[in-house]
């Protein structure tokens, strides 16, 4: 017995578990990519193989009919172009009292928390929400309660990035505005906002990759439409929902349209995410 | 928390006067009221579920989450088969996640060429982003089919009868069900909580962990005794905040769970969770009481992700924007 000790002794041992933990990280990632770049493969080769002209010059088909996503296009642009109209100013104002305003009593650390926990609440339950005060009153789904559920989904996002964009800016630009003798909201308008203008920006573009493919809230507030409208007061057509529709549906070319549909979602997410990268490298930089 | 002063805010300026300033107690209290919408608009979720739900829930009492029956033709409704569902999957999900994400961060932290860091990270932060339905539509049409063939049937044929194996494994291997809709919920929210605790190891100074290589710390030691339990109680945020995604996700399980809501035999067999339940009936329901019992498990549904999310932020502090 006197080789075996050598091959068991503590360093060994010590050496065996590292190598193996190594080996078990570099397996993870491996198979952690893999998967995703299943998910990103079959997105792209379904999505671009139903992807044609058609998907953006007609509307949606009924089944058997040949058709494409123009109105659940147009209509999810409304949507979203709404409800960041909404978000973008409720997220800058609050976002600014939180930073400038708030005395950091009970009632900011109250609001600051909320909103945390609103960043990451489930979606579906603000579009009950939203059912309850916008459609159940207004005896109908409509545009308007689909973009106030985004509204709600996106403005968290933008009042944590405007708070802590605003926090990092040094006081001297505060003191700068008072020892000109300019009154506290001009001072924030015109330089603290214009100085924390590109992290504001970023955290927008945040909300909106991020709203662009939300589902659940839209299901029961703008609902769906099969047909082309803009009208405010009643269901508009959307790509996510469409998507949904059309992919649990039994025919083949809803189905096609469902993954051209969320290749388009895909798309649009992935490159307003890395716009944002750019930026924000090219404003270290 | 910094107080006022530290962080420069302006209020001891606010009683100076200048051209403009009358617009300023305006200014002040619109800042003031779009915060307050925020919390209102939490508390209206909180109040809305509660009163909308309250009469399923006195009709039922407890009843209403013990009992599995869920039948809107009778109008009678248990919620305790999307409840255990809603729990049973996120768990799952959890337990498949978090070793492959923990992993995951730390080959991209310790062990991966410098070349490859960057782009990895990068490419794990923007799946991060991908919308729930993309990775639901994934499940529904390629994970499901390829699950049927190659796991469940198989799994299936080798669970002898009688033993808990057949028990755990039950149900029809049509690729959609309870354990089909964990994995695409782990698989959902694996570059999330990656991409968190990659962020949380990248905030450990440097020289910790070169203290832990200089006194002869082997990667896994170095990992293991001293940058983990450096950021453990972020890290357990982190792991919350994903739990809470996975909770309250709707999309990506509602196209592969199977959608029925009596309690699951086995991991093959379809289910539900709560938000599946609610986007599956919402809209098309008609009785006063079927929408009170949905947006009683709504209710449900938001009290326990309010505690989770709400633990997680504990744990977290203020400074993740994840």
């Amino acid at each position: 017995m006197t080789g075996w000790p050598n091959i068991f002794n503590r360093r060994n041992r010590r050496r065996f578990a590292n190598t193996l933990f190594v080996a078990t990280c570099t397996l993870a990632t491996i198979l952690a990519l893999i998967v995703l770049a299943a998910i990103l493969f079959s997105l792209l080769r379904n999505g671009f193989g139903s992807l044609n002209l058609a998907v953006f010059t007609q509307d949606t088909p009924p089944p058997g009919g040949v058709g494409g996503l123009r109105n659940a296009i147009l209509g999810s642009i409304l949507l979203c172009v709404g409800a960041m109209i909404v978000a973008v100013a409720l997220g800058i104002l609050a976002g600014t009292w939180l930073a400038e305003y708030s005395r950091e009593n009970w009632y900011a650390k109250t609001v600051r928390f909320v909103n945390d926990v609103l960043l990451s609440a489930p979606s579906i339950l603000v579009g009950l929400f939203v059912y309850e005060i916008a459609v159940r009153p207004l005896h109908s789904f409509s545009t308007f309660a689909g973009a106030i559920a985004l509204a709600l989904i996106a403005a968290p996002i933008i009042t944590r990035t405007t708070e802590d964009v605003l926090r990092l800016q040094p006081r001297t630009l505060r003191e700068a505005g008072i020892g000109l003798g300019t009154p506290v909201w001009v001072t924030i308008r015109r330089i603290l906002w214009k100085s924390a203008a590109g992290g504001i920006l970023t955290g927008a573009l945040l909300a909106f990759a991020r709203i662009s493919g939300e589902t659940a809230p839209l299901l029961f507030t703008s609902l769906n439409n099969q047909f082309f409208s803009l009208d405010l007061l009643k269901p508009i057509a959307n790509l996510p929902v469409t998507i949904f529709t059309f992919a649990l549906s039994a025919y083949d070319d809803w189905q096609h349209l469902a993954w051209a549909g969320a290749l388009l979602i895909a798309i649009s997410v992935l490159g307003i995410n890395t716009l944002v990268r750019v930026l924000s490298a090219r404003g270290r930089a | 928390m910094a107080n006022t002063s530290a962080t420069g805010a302006l209020l001891p300026y606010a009683h100076k006067r200048a051209r403009g300033a009358g617009f300023e107690s305006f200014f002040h209290y619109a800042c003031w009221g779009a915060a307050t919408t925020l919390l209102c608009a939490m508390a209206g979720i909180c109040v809305l579920l509660a009163v909308g739900g309250w009469p399923a829930i006195s009709t039922f009492g407890l009843s209403f989450f013990t009992s599995t029956v869920w039948n809107p033709v009778t109008d009678v409704y248990g919620g305790a088969g999307p409840i255990l569902g809603t729990l049973i999957t996120s768990v799952i999900a959890l337990l498949v996640a978090l070793p492959l994400a923990f992993l995951t961060a730390v080959f991209l932290t310790e062990f991966c060429p410098h070349r490859l860091r960057r782009p990895i990270g990068i490419a794990v932060e923007l799946l991060a982003g991908i919308p729930s339905i993309v990775y639901g539509m994934w499940g529904l049409f390629v994970f499901a089919p390829l699950f049927a063939i190659y796991i469940e049937a198989p799994v299936m044929a080798w669970a002898a009868p009688g033993t808990i194996w057949e028990r755990l494994f039950s149900g029809i291997p049509n690729g959609s069900g309870v354990l089909t809709a964990s994995i695409i919920l782990a698989i959902m929210i694996l570059p999330f909580i990656a991409a968190t605790l990659r962020e949380l190891f990248l905030t450990i100074p440097p020289r910790v962990r070169e203290a832990a290589y200089g006194v002869g710390c082997t990667p896994l030691e170095t990992v293991w005794s001293v940058t983990l339990p450096y950021v453990r109680r972020s890290a357990i945020g982190a792991v919350m905040l994903g739990l809470g995604r996975a909770l309250g996700e709707t999309m990506a399980v509602t196209f592969v769970i199977g959608n029925s809501h009596h309690l699951p035999r086995g991991l093959f067999d379809s289910g539900a969770t709560i938000s599946s339940t609610i986007a599956n009936e919402f809209a098309e329901a008609t009785s006063a009481m079927h929408i009170s019992a949905l947006l009683a498990l709504g209710f449900v549904l938001f009290l326990i992700t309010f505690v989770v999310l709400a633990l997680a932020r504990a744990l977290l502090g203020h400074g993740h924007t994840a």
